[in-house]
């Protein structure tokens, strides 16, 4: 069922949208909202002239102006904070922070102040800031440019947080982001801005889809009448690395469900128990460190709701306790494949 | 192509001096009358706040005593259309502003995290944490010059305050996009037990201008002082003339907030200067030297100040506490399941 919501239209099936970059179908998507309501605004480092330092925003400025798509000073927490003011006045401001790294001197304006102004106000205030931040490894980047800092705004009340995987989830969700009236952070996979997919744009002047900032995919389904031995649950960076383990598994005769969350605040609790439902076993896959990460809050819910259906408990695979790696060893860091099989055997031998 | 908020052209303009208080301009009489009440008004609820903190009914209190001309002269010069970002003592700027105080109250004893209406009065929320209003403030005001808009944004902030790094990016970012902003700096002399002098190694006043906002001092417990500074710096700003920052040098009576002690820290001595130097019986003896206010106008205003001090207590003693499932509703604008199944949790309880 939440595949369903989400699946091609027939439209869409007739006439095949053009392959892009997940990178590309974001500049699409803002591209759509600056057109759609002259409230919204981007702002960041470098994102104008430049177009970004992935050129994410390559040619907004040129199409929407200086002051619609703005260059800011070097400062993220004014990044942050002045938008927090913009939208206190009307305005939809998109900020990018350049890196992962960089976005802890604006975390005190996201945690302190954007998240909580609406509760604060009883309601009156909506601040709908979105952020976006490229995260992620596997582009040997050097420090402070690889990290997965998801877990520590997860913690904080009043901001959502998202992560696409594929090119039209990333048009979808930045889109569904802006519109919200919440503050939205979008971690972008930053190693996944140049694989392709097709982005099926919705015909002009359609509401963006709220509810991909909520809801599962099934990446991968076990088989036509079910049976698989597994669910892999995964967001952004580890989705095409809990896929390639599931064709690894299929080869071996091991039949796996694969979950893209997209959503990591709110999780969609119930598409993960729908689908240990039919497997019994759940996986946890992602890059940033398992200790107190996104995948110790599944398992321990899963483990609540989904006790007597479980056949073995919920393992996780993902960052070591460590700062992040150097590069050059950063395939030894981060969950690949190999890594998640053989917690996929660990789980079929309970 | 609009251009509001092109940057700065470069250079960025000489400054005036940093430590120069403006020709003395002094607000119309009934403008001075209207100063002085809000200056008696905001005093009385203020001792009535403090003395309910110490009767155990708030929380916490933090006093403004001794701030009420920095707070209420310059709020005063303030147009309809201009906004205030304050931080968390500016009980004197509410007033000005027409925000009832008793709505103070609820924040102060922990029945609610300080929501009144800020659009109704152009008044933001407070800011607990020190100088993180600033960069909204800023960035309200880069809306209005988007808009097009004819309001500027002053926003309150205290000595210890500009030791922020979020105060040097609202400095910056103002300067980049000449947003309309005023910066008020209340020099208070303490944050919390340190001294203005740890902060600051040069005037507060000047702590603009490598930021190309341009700064005066004033006589912070001169509420004519205040008003003309303000009203000088929000017409250059409005003019297109970019930012300001105005350090009004006063004294924080009190402690910091009720929690703290300064006679553990702060002179005796130095205390009973600037108790000489009140703000208020200096304001009526103003008024009364030029002849603009009456007996019967001074007894008006303390019979209203006794009544809000009264009102302000009834109201606090009568505010209850919110029902727990209520703080689900205001988290998010729309359905989050987290919070939709906690907040069915707490119902079931």
């Amino acid at each position: 069922m939440t595949a369903a919501v989400f699946a091609p239209t027939g439209a869409e099936a007739a006439a095949p949208a053009a392959q892009v970059g997940l990178g590309q179908a974001i500049n699409q998507a803002l591209a759509a909202e600056l057109a759609a309501d002259e409230k919204v605004l981007v702002m960041g480092e470098d994102v104008g002239a430049l177009g970004g330092v992935f050129r994410v925003t390559a040619g907004l400025r040129e199409r929407f102006g200086t002051d619609r798509v703005r260059d800011t000073p070097l400062g993220e927490a004014g990044i942050v904070g002045t938008a927090i003011g913009l939208a206190l006045r009307g305005y939809r401001p998109v900020c990018e922070i350049q890196f992962d790294g960089f976005v802890f001197p604006a975390f005190s304006q996201i945690t302190t102040q954007l998240a909580k102004l609406r509760a604060r106000s009883g309601g009156r205030l909506s601040l709908p800031v979105t952020i976006r931040i490229p995260y992620g490894g596997r582009i040997g980047a050097v420090e402070h440019h690889s990290e997965s800092p998801e877990a520590l705004f997860a913690h904080t009340a009043g901001l959502r947080l998202v992560s696409p995987s594929n090119s039209q989830d990333a048009y979808d969700i930045t889109r569904a982001a802006i519109a919200c009236p919440d503050p939205v952070i979008v971690f972008e996979p930053k190693g996944l801005y140049w694989s392709k997919g097709q982005v099926a744009e919705p015909p002009d002047g359609a509401a963006p889809d709220l509810s991909v900032l909520n809801r599962a995919r099934v990446a991968r389904r076990a088989g036509e009448t079910g049976g698989g031995q597994v669910t892999l649950a995964a967001y952004g960076p580890s989705v095409p690395q809990a896929l390639a383990a599931a064709e690894r598994l299929a080869e071996d005769g091991v039949e796996s469900e694969v979950l893209d969350l997209r959503a990591i605040s709110p999780i969609d609790f119930d598409a993960i128990a729908e689908s240990v439902a039919r497997t019994g076993r759940l996986v946890v896959v992602h890059e940033a460190p398992v200790f107190f990460g996104a995948g110790a809050e599944i398992a321990a819910r899963v483990t609540e709701r989904c006790f007597y259906l479980l056949e073995a408990p919920v393992l996780r695979v993902g960052g070591y306790h460590l700062p992040y790696p150097p590069a050059l060893i950063e395939h030894d860091y981060l969950p690949g494949p190999e890594r998640i099989v053989a917690a996929v055997r660990r789980a079929l031998d309970f | 192509m609009p251009t509001a908020l092109a940057p700065s052209p470069s250079p960025v303009p000489a400054p005036p001096a940093g430590d120069e208080t403006p020709p003395a301009i002094r607000p119309e009489p009934a403008v001075r009358r209207a100063i002085y009440r809000d200056m008696v008004l905001t005093r009385a609820f203020d001792q009535a706040a403090t003395a309910l903190q110490r009767q155990g009914e708030l929380a916490l209190w933090a006093p403004s005593l001794g701030q009420e001309a920095a707070q209420v002269g310059s709020a005063h010069a303030l147009g309809e259309e201009d906004w205030v970002f304050p931080s968390y003592r500016e009980h004197g700027v509410l007033q000005s502003r027409g925000v009832d105080l008793k709505q103070l109250l609820p924040l102060f004893r922990g029945a609610d995290n300080g929501g009144w209406d800020s659009e109704a009065h152009r008044v933001h929320l407070y800011t607990l944490v020190v100088g993180a209003q600033t960069l909204p403030a800023v960035g309200y005001a880069m809306g209005l010059a988007l808009d097009g808009a004819a309001g500027a944004v002053v926003v309150y902030l205290g000595d210890g305050a500009t030791s922020q790094g979020e105060v040097s990016e609202a400095l910056v970012w103002a300067a980049s996009c000449a947003a309309p902003v005023l910066f008020f700096v209340q020099n208070n002399g303490w944050a919390i037990s340190t001294p203005t002098r740890t902060q600051a190694r040069v005037a507060l006043a000047r702590r603009g201008e490598g930021f190309g906002v341009p700064g005066v001092a004033v006589d912070g417990n001169d509420a004519d002082a205040c008003w003309a500074a303000t009203a000088a710096a929000l017409g250059r700003i409005k003019a297109g003339q970019g930012p300001q920052l105005i350090e009004a040098l006063t004294y924080r009576l009190g402690p910091h907030t009720t929690s703290d002690d300064p006679s553990r820290y702060r002179p005796a001595e130095e205390e009973a200067s600037w108790m000489a130097r009140d703000p208020i019986p200096r304001l009526r003896a103003g008024l009364e030297e030029d002849g603009q206010a009456d007996a019967d106008f001074f007894a008006e205003v303390d019979s209203a100040a006794a009544a809000l001090a009264a009102e302000s207590r009834r109201s606090c003693l009568g505010i209850e506490p919110p029902d727990l499932s209520t703080c689900f509703d205001w988290v998010y604008g729309t359905e989050h399941s987290l919070v939709a199944e906690e907040r069915a949790g707490v119902a079931g309880r």
